[in-house]
């Protein structure tokens, strides 16, 4: 994880690509999340300075989408398609696995930061309905088996 | 920099060049490998796939052979699907390891990969794309050239009667004659409103402003739901060039599409499109020197529902929480920025560049009565051909879930389709003959929605299917409004309360009631329409709610907690593999004798099921 602060030149990078236009703040907000994995209390000062938006209506904005989050993501983030095309084939059970087999629930991250957890809408995939992804790789066709066998893989690894 | 004669070159040479997309009996000597590239496709390796072909030819130092990535060729679940033109031949479920084949047997022999063939449901096999079943009701003219060209190459969108339609407005049309044309071709908004489309432009251009804009919205958010994701994917300019034409129609030089970050291949194409179209020319000042100057800027969603509104979309394009704005003042006279916006669709623009070419008589000639044109509808859930559709308004529901989709899979009962998403409401067998039509759909408690239409078979319970979605719906209220932040909220747990088997007498008249208050008194259409999913279930499957309260009974077998295990002493053989795995002891038996579960005892997890090599425990 790299650190996140309004020195951060990588933050100043991000920053100089746009002028500073209160429009520009989802943009801004995307890359960062993109770039960090979540968006860093720090990274929300900078940009605070530098739109003159205050941070509590960066906040508003941060919590309002669902894309962004304030805790860093796991080292395995599983996201699991909770759309109307893999609900119906079954994708209500393989979360129910996942939630079971790492102690946490969605949104969650485990405490030795090695999973998160997150029930997504459609990523578009649905011809291979039920989906679920492992750092973004599709697996498609999914059952509670496959994901099984994803777990146990990542798990027996010692890194 | 190219100047419009030298577009009018790269189109007649181009078009030449690649007659082979289109026409089995083109004279070439060349072949065109086409490897789709939609989401579907891309999940499942056709990057690698498409890198081997180019590694192979490379290798074996073969002429005449071009791999092209292309969009959406329809038929996800065959995925992916390679087509090698001109003779059209059509390989689905390739794997990266099938290309030595594909090359060796097809391109060098001239054999065809017999065992890579399709089988259409009717178990024949077939040769080319449109002999499927899937394809013979279809008719793409919002997907015409997808999976046909390469969308990431302009000079094959131009091959393709690319910008001709904005050359046609800009030279020899004035404003209000393109706006007549669309005006008279019936179009109507393919967000699920279905406003008429014509109406919305006039307005815009009549409202007074200095500064007016266009906007595109693909904020699809309807889960299960990928019509404007595989447009943008698959012919990404036919979208730039229409909103060129709406923003000469409406006296507007610049743009916004407002796309849904969790596209990351349709935010890729788009901007590519901008970038080439700003490189030729033909976005930026004094376009073709015509005096028309336009440009476009992509804006990215970062994952909220409420932003498909358009009025919170707005919010979302300026920077802040999206939502929704009260209406009157309607996007028209006050939109981004305070100034005259024009919001469409996707699918909405993918229709204009074809109404503006072939003429508002035309596109009037497909369709219904009210309903003109085509719709592309997602199609998904329970059904054997699971992919993109485009067909004529008019066609039937039942033409679609089955002649199309090829009906339901596993022998299973077809039970109901949805369409609208969280907005919308199921159909059941007796409405299945409805055509498809703004009105119809609507008189029948569903609506036309932005395309997703999800089958369901007998398994599914309809009490949980509702409770699915207002889940959806309170993730995804803004709460700005009570009606909609409380009254979904309230809802859902109603319905929690009824799938956990504590539902009382009166349950479903309380249900109603709160729905009705919610549609009426909620802020945007999100909430209006949120109560919709509840209220058709239970104007079609009361019975089953009345089960759920009364009998504590899902027949569906879907709730949990109302579902009481036993083990069929028929089948079962006394094998043992439940109890072993039973986590709280609740099974009990001899070996070789019939097993038996305590239900007292039995927390329903459900394991014994899918331990039972004989299928012999039973809910």
């Amino acid at each position: 994880m790299q650190a996140a602060h309004g020195t951060d030149p990588k933050m100043t990078e991000i920053l100089e690509k746009y002028t500073d236009d209160k429009s520009n703040l989802i943009q801004i907000l995307n890359e960062v999340q993109e770039y960090y994995g979540y968006v860093p209390e720090k990274a929300q000062l900078a940009i605070s300075e530098y739109l003159k938006i205050p941070m509590a209506e960066i906040y508003g904005v941060v919590t309002f989408y669902a894309r962004f989050t304030l805790k860093p993501k796991g080292k395995y983030h599983i996201a699991i398609c909770l759309g109307t095309a893999c609900f119906v084939k079954g994708s209500e059970q393989i979360l129910a696995r996942a939630k079971e087999r790492l102690g946490i629930v969605e949104g969650e991250t485990t405490k030795d930061g090695k999973f998160s957890l997150e029930a997504t809408r459609c990523i578009g995939a649905c011809g291979l309905a039920p989906v679920f992804t492992v750092n973004g790789e599709v697996y498609g066709r999914a059952t509670v088996k496959k994901l099984d066998e994803i777990l146990d893989k990542i798990m027996e690894n010692p890194e | 920099m190219k100047t419009l004669e030298e577009i009018k070159k790269i189109r007649e040479e181009k078009r030449k060049e690649l007659d082979l997309r289109v026409n089995t009996s083109a004279d070439t000597r060349e072949k065109h490998i086409l490897v789709c590239h939609g989401t579907g496709c891309t999940s499942s390796k056709s990057p690698k796939i498409l890198e081997n072909f180019r590694r192979i030819i490379e290798e074996k130092k073969i002429e005449n052979v071009r791999v092209i990535q292309t969009g959406c060729f329809g038929l996800c679940a065959k995925g992916p699907i390679v087509i090698i033109r001109p003779e059209d031949v059509f390989y689905a479920m390739v794997k990266p390891e099938d290309c030595e084949e594909i090359i060796e047997k097809h391109i060098q022999k001239g054999e065809l990969v017999e065992r890579l063939l399709c089988k259409d449901i009717d178990n024949k096999t077939v040769k080319k794309l449109d002999e499927l079943n899937f394809y013979k009701k279809q008719k793409r003219i919002a997907l015409k050239n997808c999976g046909v060209i390469d969308p990431e190459n302009i000079d094959e969108y131009i091959a393709f009667d690319g910008y001709k339609a904005l050359e046609k407005v800009l030279f020899s049309m004035t404003p209000d004659e393109v706006i007549d044309v669309v005006s008279k071709s019936g179009l109507r908004g393919r967000g699920g409103a279905g406003f008429p489309t014509g109406k919305k432009w006039s307005f815009t251009k009549m409202a007074k402003g200095d500064q007016k804009y266009v906007v595109c919205n693909a904020d699809e958010g309807d889960p299960g739901a990928f019509m404007d994701r595989s447009v943008l994917e698959g012919d990404p300019h036919c979208v730039v060039e229409a909103m060129m034409i709406a923003g000469f129609a409406i006296g507007a030089n610049k743009g916004y599409i407002y796309v849904r970050a969790e596209y990351p291949i349709a935010v890729k194409r788009f901007q590519k499109a901008i970038d080439q179209a700003r490189e030729y020319g033909i976005l930026g000042k004094n376009i073709w020197n015509s005096g028309f100057d336009f440009d476009l800027e992509v804006r990215l969603g970062a994952g909220a529902f409420v932003c498909g509104e358009e009025t919170a979309l707005l919010e979302s394009i300026e920077g802040r929480r999206g939502q929704p704005r009260l209406k009157p003042p309607f996007p028209a006279n006050e939109g981004l920025f305070g100034k005259p916006t024009l919001i469409n669709n996707v699918e909405t623009y993918a229709n204009i560049t074809k109404i503006i070419l072939n003429g508002a008589e035309w596109y009037a000639s497909i369709g219904t009565e009210k309903s003109k044109g085509t719709k592309v509808f997602a199609l998904g859930g329970n059904v054997n051909n699971i992919g993109l559709v485009e067909v004529p308004m008019g066609v039937t529901l039942r033409e679609i879930v089955f002649d199309i989709g090829g009906g339901i899979p596993n022998g299973r009962k077809f039970k109901a389709a949805q369409t609208g998403g969280p907005s919308g409401g199921c159909i059941t067998e007796e409405n299945l003959d409805t055509p498809i039509e703004y009105e119809s759909l609507q008189a029948i408690g569903s609506m036309m929605g932005s395309g997703g239409l999800i089958v369901m078979d007998d398994s599914k319970c309809m009490v949980n299917l509702a409770k699915f979605y207002l889940g959806f719906t309170v993730d995804e209220s803004c709460g700005k409004c009570t009606p909609c932040r409380i009254g979904t909220k309230r809802l859902l747990e109603m319905l929690t309360k009824i799938t956990e088997g504590k539902g009382e007498e009166g349950d479903v008249e309380k249900l109603e009631t709160l729905c009705k208050n919610i549609q009426k008194a909620s802020v945007c259409g999100l909430g209006q329409t949120a109560p919709n999913p509840v209220l058709s279930t239970i104007k079609y499957f009361r019975d089953e709610y009345e089960e759920h309260i009364r009998d504590k009974k899902c027949r569906a077998g879907e709730c949990k907690a109302l579902m009481q295990l036993h083990i069929d002493p028929e089948l079962c053989k006394g094998c043992g593999l439940c109890k072993r795995n039973c986590p709280v002891d609740a099974i009990t038996g001899e070996v070789k004798q019939t097993h038996v579960i305590n239900t007292e005892k039995c927390i329903k997890c459900g394991t014994c099921i899918n331990k039972c090599p004989f299928h012999a425990i039973k809910s």
